[in-house]
């Protein structure tokens, strides 16, 4: 890990100010050893920087165990770093010598299992975080701004998953905090019922202006609801940038292959090309030659039924709106996936030609430095 | 870094406080003389505690668990009232049975000129009636939640009827029977009350002759170490008895999966009434008897109040303490569960095992060597009854806690709210039920509770089991009657909350 790529977002004076930010932010967890174990330390954050953007929806995506649930309780001050900063619009509340207690940060919290008071009605919830003489305006407000007048006196479990949902934002938002953090909220709900939520509740987010750090496993998830996405893998914030950004150009292959399909392929750049398995395909004329990985998204390839093909077809996929086609290459064991329109026809077994279609090309990530380095670790 | 250093700091100073004085227990004991340990006495008295606290358990397995049978794999009518009146005799203190029995039965009373029901068998039959009602609701639990799925299962997978009880049913409930059976062990081995108004010489009794009628309480105290010692010799059986504890399941009792009884059906009910007529109805008969015929004097009434009222002062200090105490033990125990807070939450338990009579002489030992300003006096009495039954404060509030995600107070804490605060706007109300529950079975408990406070309380303090114990080892069965009803009215309180949970579906909970 020592040598993988600088992380993106380190604040610098040049930056733009407020929001949240958190600098060199480190938390290890040394969990009760099971018995006759050695005790393991976990290091969930490993120097994490990163900028929220003042008033905008930031997703944080990573795999499970990736320490994104981690940086959000740091930064509600529910959970005490090692080492680093956090600053919430320009106010540090985390330092060597600062600490502000989670009660007077300001912070709103959604949390993944909802954690609505089951000894209060909806009011009671949504009005915990006021101040009496507040909460007969404020509450009626909060509901109308979800959808749910009239669920005053309703219980947290007379409720629907997707009402609980907007009963726990509201509460979160209701005594106006500087940034709400919503820690995979979603991911509680039937499918069906997922993406009709999510969007009602990034419209009420964004109607509010609040700054918002959301934290995700999903994907399409981060990409659809983020103005700005975050990738944390092992610890560290491997990315950082618009959707399209990280999953145009992303860092590493690693960060690749973490956000959707990704064909990584080994070849040689000579003279603007990359020769690869599937035949030589254009890059940038300054890249250095050498060994390297490809990264060819599968909607950016396409297939040729033909006899004399470079592969076989091992797996049709079919989504209705497109189809994603499995091909084994010849004289290898590698597999490359294409996403093609759903009227075109391949049977399994059948010989194709890969060749590059008419999207990107591919994203160059140089190979043969020292030993350990993410290209060479993924392929191996 | 160790986290919550000052709650974890008073559950170990909770826990000590509960093992400290069994320490001067041992260090008066060690003064004994030691030869007694092996004399003929010692030997017959611990013979004979064995030879009860078997036939005991013994007897209860067979009432409990066949009545436990009977209600959850029969086809047994009016199962509901059944269980309800099983259970009655839980409201029983042993030594109103015992009174019942040697006041109808006994040489003196023998009313009914039926004799030889004291000694041994008096206080088998006793005892046996106090205690089958745990192994029946112990077993019945865990045959409720024995998945029938697992009975289907074995026998697609070939399992023959009998097999299938062999093999799917009872280790299912085998860790509740070894637990029921130990409940009674130990019921029968700190049992003072009814042994001694039977006359049976067990070794409380030893420990409570030698206690008052000698100079030598070294001797009381090598006793009382026997007694610890059979106690945990009682445990560790269990422990190995016991298997692996299977975690209860759904209830999926369907009721045509039932046994028919078909024209067995009256002899079920009868062996379902049977004990409870006994264990139940016959004391409060018999005490309703010598009420009746001997009336309350002016006098007696005045007694009976203040007795009535010293015991309720003492029970309720006792609740309050025991809940505040359980407190810290309870919370380190969740927070951070490792060795340290195991070993405190054990120790802390130690009361559940410790005969009363155990922790009144380590008490008494204690505060004669370095506490003498507290000898004889209410508070002492407290301390006992807390001792003996903070277990229980902490069983019903442990849950209740542990039950409280900690995802609701961070939330809390997220909006504004800062530590007592969230614990008095979340924490308290969540928790607010169990911790009543644990109170209430500590108060009804101690309102109960006899050896300590005979050998504990200043002089001239009655409580109402006192009066009970006083009046029937005395003969003067009229003045023990009054006390005995109080107290079977009170302790039949105890058992509302126990059939308001057997009785209500969890969705009747969501719902009322």
């Amino acid at each position: 890990m020592a040598d993988s790529p600088s992380m993106a977002d380190a604040p610098s004076m040049t930056e733009p100010r407020g929001g949240i930010r958190l600098s060199g932010v480190s938390k290890t967890f040394d969990p009760e050893p099971a018995r006759g174990e050695e005790p393991r330390p976990v290091v969930a954050m490993d120097g994490v920087d990163l900028h929220a953007p003042q008033g905008r929806i930031t997703a944080i995506l990573g795999p499970s165990g990736c320490g994104k649930t981690t940086t959000l309780r740091i930064i509600s001050g529910l959970e005490e770093p090692d080492d680093g900063h956090v600053w919430i619009e320009d106010d540090e509340v985390v330092g060597p010598d600062t600490w502000v207690a989670p009660e007077h940060r300001r912070v709103g919290f959604v949390f993944q299992q909802l954690a609505l008071f089951p000894h209060l009605d909806v009011a009671g919830n949504v009005g915990f975080g006021l101040k009496r003489r507040e909460r007969r305006d404020r509450v009626p407000e909060m509901l109308a701004l979800v959808g749910l007048e009239g669920y005053e006196k309703r219980r947290p479990y007379e409720l629907s998953g997707g009402q609980a949902q907007r009963v726990a934002v509201a509460r979160a938002l209701a005594p106006r905090p500087r940034a709400i953090l919503l820690d995979e909220p979603f991911a509680a709900l039937d499918v069906s019922l997922r993406n009709e939520v999510r969007a009602e509740v990034a419209e009420v987010l964004r109607e509010s202006g609040t700054t918002t750090v959301l934290v995700t496993h999903d994907q399409d998830e981060a990409l659809s609801l983020g103005d700005h996405v975050i990738v944390m893998i092992d610890g560290r914030a491997a990315q950082a940038g618009t959707p399209e950004e990280v999953y145009r150009s992303p860092d590493s292959p690693e960060v690749a292959g973490f956000l959707g399909d990704a064909n990584l392929l080994i070849g040689d750049v000579r003279a603007g090309m990359v020769h690869t398995a599937i035949g030589p395909l254009k890059v940038d004329k300054s890249t250095p030659a050498g060994r390297a990985v490809a990264l060819v998204r599968p909607e950016d390839l396409d297939l040729e039924v033909s006899t004399r093909g470079d592969g076989r077809v091992t797996e049709v996929e079919y989504f209705g709106h497109d189809q994603r086609i499995t091909v084994l290459l010849d004289g290898s064991s590698e597999f490359v996936k294409a996403r093609l329109h759903a009227r075109r026809r391949f049977e399994v077994g059948a010989r194709v030609r890969v060749r590059a279609g008419s999207g990107q090309g591919p994203v160059i990530y140089p190979m043969g430095g020292p030993a350990g380095k993410p290209a060479d670790r993924l392929l191996s | 870094m160790s986290r919550f250093p000052a709650l974890r700091t008073a559950a170990a100073l909770v826990a000590l406080a509960m093992v400290v004085p069994l320490i001067y227990l041992f260090i008066r004991a060690f003064q004994a003389d030691g030869s007694l340990l092996w004399s003929a006495r010692m030997l017959q008295m611990t013979w004979d505690t064995l030879r009860l606290a078997v036939t005991v358990t013994l007897g209860s397995l067979l009432i409990g668990g066949g009545s436990a049978w009977l209600l959850e794999r029969t086809d047994v009518p009016l199962r509901r009232t059944l269980g309800v009146a099983a259970a009655l005799p839980l409201a029983v203190p042993s030594y109103v049975g015992a009174l019942a029995v040697v006041s109808a039965f006994g040489p003196q009373g023998s009313a009914f000129g039926i004799p030889g029901l004291i000694g041994f068998w008096g206080a088998a039959v006793v005892l046996v009636l106090s205690t089958y009602p745990y192994v029946l609701l112990i077993t019945r639990a865990a045959l409720a939640s024995a998945e029938l799925t697992l009975e289907s299962a074995a026998r697609t997978l070939g399992s023959g009827r009998w097999a299938v009880l062999g093999r799917a049913q009872l280790p299912q409930v085998r860790a509740a029977v070894s637990a029921a059976s130990l409940l009674s062990a130990l019921y029968v081995l700190s049992d003072f009350g009814a042994v001694s108004i039977l006359r049976y010489g067990t070794l409380t009794r030893g420990i409570f002759l030698q206690y008052r009628s000698s100079f030598d309480r070294s001797a009381a105290a090598l006793i009382a170490v026997v007694l610890v010692g059979l106690t945990l010799a009682f445990i560790a059986l269990e422990r190995l008895a016991r298997g692996p504890v299977t975690p209860a399941r759904s209830a999926n009792t369907a009721a045509d999966r039932r046994v028919r009884l078909g024209r067995m059906t009256p002899f079920a009910m009868a062996a379902l009434l049977v004990p409870t007529a006994l264990g139940a109805g016959v004391p409060t008969i018999v005490a309703l008897g010598w009420l009746n015929r001997d009336g309350l004097q002016g006098r007696g009434t005045d007694v009976l109040g203040t007795a009535a009222a010293t015991s309720f002062g003492l029970s309720m200090a006792a609740a309050v303490v025991a809940v505040v105490l359980c407190l810290p033990v309870a919370l380190a125990a969740i927070r951070r569960p490792d060795w340290f807070s195991r070993t405190v939450e054990t120790a802390a338990q130690s009361g559940y095992a410790l005969p009363g009579l155990v922790v009144a002489l380590s008490l008494v030992f204690m505060t004669t060597r370095a506490l003498p300003f507290a000898y004889q006096t209410l508070g002492l009495v407290v301390a006992a009854y807390v001792i003996r039954f903070l277990p229980e404060a902490l069983a019903s509030a442990r849950p209740s806690l542990a039950a409280v995600d900690p995802k609701l107070t961070d939330a809390s804490r997220t909006l504004g709210a800062a530590r007592w605060s969230t614990a008095r706007r979340v924490t308290f109300p969540l928790v607010r039920g169990g911790l009543v529950a644990g109170g209430a079975l500590v108060f009804l408990t101690a309102m109960k509770e006899l050896p300590a406070t005979l050998i504990l309380r200043p002089a001239g303090v009655d409580t109402l089991a006192v009066r009970v114990w006083t009046g029937a080892s005395e003969g003067f069965y009229a003045q023990a009657a009054p006390a005995a009803l109080v107290l079977l009215a009170v302790s039949a309180l105890a058992l509302i909350p126990a059939w308001k949970v057997s009785g209500s579906s969890p969705k009747a909970a969501v719902d009322g």
